[in-house]
């Protein structure tokens, strides 16, 4: 954990062979986009990559919708080209990819790889990421794990094509209940999605530990930094446990062995076990990056440093640390014993605590500073409220004795998707319009940031408020009918969703306007609460920065 | 069923559990569900205690005594069931006698918003005293408190908006630090959450603590895509459980679903049956992949998992129909397994057991004397086989 590591002469000698005079050369058009080693580049890949892989799992979510907007199946037979068992598995086809796409290739991509990408080195004053080969490559596992999780959507999966296991593929629905390639690939895409985050997760972590400019200590690292640092730990400890999971699900589907199968000593309980051992840090995964840009972002639009930076800092730490030993609470109907479900529950109602210092931090930051609200800081704020309304269902569900009633019903639909949706979703687009004009040089269009914040929020709020009351009703959770008597607020969220749509629409019609037409960006189009060392070079970067390195008091 | 194996084998490693003693069967019931100490090895307990031990800690004073309190209970009470245990070698003639004697039994109509999901903005209406527990947990307690936590960020956040505005607020503070507000921002969320996790506890033990008294056993498997329901004391009554098809839907020579027999995607061709105001305890498996038995006005779920027995109880008191879903994804007709229960009166439940060609168990004291002897001879294999045995009779 010194700062000696990173000296000027390091990058300068490697630069030297072409064009060393000229930090802005930029290589071919193919070399430059495949064969990137830039993580301002790579981070733009990552980037489009999320927004490819957002439309596709959100045009399964509208699917979905559109399915549920009334009872009775109506368009599934369709959609599958086929009648009875065969439309029912496009069903659980349609929810797998859905939850698989928008955790593995939506956030995790846009926050990690792309964001993480781009503003780690720029923001502890590094000329780029610590392996950009192993960066480079981290990238492409991740377009043969999409194409594999797409194929595999289109290969015999059992009663029909595709992988209907849910996103969690729990045994021995996964081994012994799906038949068929679909699976298969659906596992092997997990592998190399994790392969590309563990090698992603390593490269953060020796950048951060050892590139950083001379002066900024650990403690003067801005949080977003901090935040990509607790990620990519979790990452490392996490991802290895999923591969050894998923590992044996191929072993016990492929080559007789039976680790998920009571019948040859094995337990399907185990699987969960280990699959929440990675799936519950997964969701910090997911949310921290975006507790982290918040971070920054409030305190650029209140112009105030932020509140409590330490407390911050190590409420991240904590909750990384507390995230990995409260992963049975997914598992409080498997039939657990009272001392577990009694641990599990005290355990997970402690990560309220840090959570709350995070968001009364937020807000003492915004009191009494002069806070302009612009795009990026009313999504931030409607991350605060969003992430917090998320977080207090989530309180409710770690009573194993009230889990009992909503485990696997829409109570835990709209619970993961306040905090993921409405949480690691509005902490991406506030990031994106914060960092937009600094990556692509060109301002973005205020009115239909606005407009797209506005529409957004009240449509994915009509959309999953609802879904609280019907979990209270009883409806279950990967249900592709409801009773009758559930329409109303059904109808509700699918309102929800066009409203939704709508706002979305309004966000491509802003991105494609301002990259054409857009204001140029100046270097520091923020003001003076902008304080962290990407506002001080130009907006987009030159393609190699801080070739010496800058210091920080 | 696709599946090689089409029964799970009874789980036999579990630590000593105790014995669950039937006429016929003797079931390994899985330990872990079991009270907290008592039926586990030392290891084991000293094991969970300690993960007990270092959760609570963290989390505050008054949650590691309450716990603690509840937890040692050195030996359980004597199984309750052995005086249920009916004398044996008279089933048959019972069954027979039966079928000449009873009129046939006339389940209820399923009443319209009662027992099932009514599009409203809460919990279901609870007919179990676990459930009335529960309930109030989360509406007298937990939805208060979240509801004026979520009110209170919304309400500092609109008067920064407010008050904060770059407009009326040029100039900013350079605060960054207040040590006292961190504290009380760090102790008052803990204090909120000591004083929902003791209630919380409480509900968690109440759903572990079978009373003592008259408890009928019903043995629940899941199956693709169906529910299969046994009573071992009954002599052995077996149902299997589909949904009803709508008018027209149905498949050749089957019943199509009326109002009577409850909504469209819930009403099943056979309900479970159970006494009102009996303990009732649920052992829960499947068959072939996971499931999950749900009834929530019971405040019920309990998973099914091939290869384990899961136990679970409830006592409802309220005559009626109600209805759950299965609530594990078990393959493509997970929507469509739906649960359906009649509580019905201790008497009509006899009637609806000879009707079924069961038994009720009788009280002989031999019989209650004998059943923990026969257990002790019996060993591992012999529940094996007596499983598969009942796979081989599930399948058919």
């Amino acid at each position: 954990m010194t700062d000696t590591a990173a000296t000027p002469s390091h990058f300068e000698a490697a630069g030297q062979d072409e064009a060393h005079h000229d930090a802005d050369h930029k290589p071919g058009f193919f070399v430059r986009w495949f064969m990137s080693t830039n993580h301002k580049d790579i981070g733009t890949l990552y980037l489009i990559f999320a927004i490819v892989a957002g439309i596709i799992g959100g045009a399964l979510s509208g699917m979905m919708r559109m399915e549920l907007a009334e009872p009775g199946i109506q368009y599934l037979a369709q959609w599958a080209g086929e009648e009875g068992n065969a439309a029912l598995h496009f069903w659980n086809v349609m929810i797998t990819a859905h939850g698989l796409i928008m955790v593995f290739f939506m956030v995790m991509p846009a926050m990690i790889g792309g964001f993480g990408n781009w503003f780690v080195p720029l923001m502890i004053g590094a000329p780029d990421m610590a392996f950009p080969r192993m960066n480079n490559i981290s990238f492409w596992l991740l377009v043969p794990a999409f194409l594999l999780l797409f194929g595999s959507m289109f290969v015999p999966g059992g009663m029909a094509d595709g992988a209907g296991v849910g996103w969690t593929v729990y045994a021995p629905l996964s081994t012994s209940g799906a038949v068929g390639p679909a699976v298969d690939m659906a596992i092997l895409s997990l592998h190399l999605a994790g392969a590309s985050s563990i090698l992603g997760a390593i490269n953060f972590i020796t950048t951060i530990f050892n590139m950083r400019a001379p002066g900024m200590t650990l403690h003067k690292m801005p949080l977003f930094v901090w935040s990509v640092l607790v990620t990519a730990f979790l990452l490392l400890l996490a991802l290895p446990v999923l591969a050894a999971a998923i590992t044996m699900l191929l072993t016990d589907r492929n080559f007789g062995t039976t680790f998920f199968d009571a019948a040859g000593g094995g337990d399907p309980l185990l699987y969960q076990h280990l699959f929440w051992f990675f799936g519950h840090p997964e969701v910090y995964i997911m949310i921290l990056p975006g507790f982290g840009m918040v971070s920054q972002i409030v305190a650029t639009f209140s112009k105030k440093p932020v509140f409590g930076y330490l407390g911050m800092a190590y409420a991240m730490v904590a909750i990384g640390v507390v995230g990995f030993v409260v992963w049975a609470h997914h598992m409080f109907t498997v039939g657990l014993s009272l001392n577990m479900k009694l641990y599990f529950t005290a355990a997970t109602m402690v990560i309220a605590v840090p959570t709350g210092i995070k968001i009364f931090s937020w807000i003492a930051t915004m009191w009494g500073g002069s806070v302009s609200f612009k795009t990026p800081m009313v999504w931030s704020m409607g991350f605060i409220f969003m992430f917090t309304v998320g977080g207090v269902t989530g309180v409710v569900l770690a009573n194993g004795g009230f889990t009992n009633y909503v485990h696997d019903t829409y109570y835990v639909v709209a619970h993961f998707h306040y905090v993921l949706s409405l949480g690691a979703v509005f902490a991406i687009f506030a990031g994106w319009y914060y960092w937009f004009g600094k990556m692509f040089g060109k301002m973005y269009n205020e009115f239909l940031g606005q407009v797209h914040f506005w529409l957004f929020f009240i449509g994915v709020n009509v959309l999953f408020f609802p879904m609280h009351f019907l979990g209270l009703d009883g409806m279950p959770r990967r249900y592709p009918d409801y009773v009758d008597s559930q329409t109303y607020w059904n109808d509700i969220a699918t309102y929800g969703y066009l409203i939704m749509a709508v706002g979305m629409l309004v966000f491509f019609v802003n991105m494609i306007w301002s990259l054409v037409a857009g204001k140029k960006a100046d270097d520091n189009y923020w003001g003076e609460g902008a304080t962290t060392l990407e506002w001080t070079l130009s907006s987009p970067p030159p393609y190699h920065q801080f070739n010496k390195l800058p210091k920080v008091d | 069923m696709l599946r090689r194996k089409n029964f799970p084998k009874v789980k036999l490693e579990a630590c000593k559990s105790r014995l669950y003693i039937t006429r016929k069967f003797h079931y390994y019931v899985n330990c872990l569900n079991r009270s907290p100490s008592g039926t586990c090895g030392d290891k084991m307990r000293i094991l969970t205690n300690l993960m007990l031990a270092a959760g609570l800690a963290v989390a505050s004073l008054s949650v590691t005594s309450a716990v603690s309190a509840a937890a040692p209970q050195p030996e359980l009470a004597p199984a309750p069931q052995t005086e249920l245990a009916p004398a044996p070698g008279t089933e048959t003639e019972a069954a027979e006698s039966a079928e000449a004697e009873v009129p046939a039994f006339e389940h209820a109509p399923a009443v319209e918003g009662f027992g099932m999901p009514t599009g409203a903005m809460g919990i279901q209406d609870q007919v179990s005293e676990v459930g009335h527990q529960a309930r109030w947990f989360h509406d007298a307690l937990l939805m208060p408190i979240i509801t004026a936590i979520s009110l209170f960020v919304l309400a500092l956040l609109l008067w920064i908006i407010v008050r904060y505005n770059r407009r009326r607020n040029p100039t900013p503070s350079k605060t960054t630090h207040n040590t006292t507000l961190e504290v009380i921002w760090t102790l008052v969320p803990v204090l909120i959450l000591v004083v929902i996790a003791v209630p919380s506890i409480s509900l968690l033990q109440a759903q572990y603590n079978l009373p003592e008294g008259e408890t009928v056993t019903v043995k629940i498997t899941g199956n693709q895509w169906n529910w299969t329901y046994e009573y071992p004391d009954h002599g052995d009554i077996l149902l299997v459980s589909n949904m009803l098809e709508e008018e027209g839907e149905q498949a050749e020579g089957a019943r199509f679903r009326t109002d009577a027999d409850g909504p469209r995607l819930l009403a099943v061709d056979e309900r479970m049956v159970i006494p009102a105001g009996v303990n009732i305890r649920f052992l829960v498996t499947a068959s072939d992949v996971l499931h999950s038995f749900a009834v929530p006005a019971f405040w019920t779920k309990i998973d099914a998992v091939p290869g384990r027995l899961n136990e679970g109880w409830t006592r409802v008191d309220q005559e009626g129909v109600y209805f759950g879903q299965c609530s594990e994804l078990c393959g493509v007709r997970h929507g469509y397994m739906p649960i359906a229960v009649e509580v019905v009166s201790p008497e009509r439940f006899e009637q609806w057991v000879l009707a079924n060609g069961g038994t009720m168990p009788g009280s002989e004291e031999e019989a209650a004397e004998e059943a923990p002897a026969e257990a002790d001879t019996e060993t591992a294999e012999d529940a094996e086989e007596i499983a598969a045995a009942r796979s081989a009779r599930a399948a058919s």
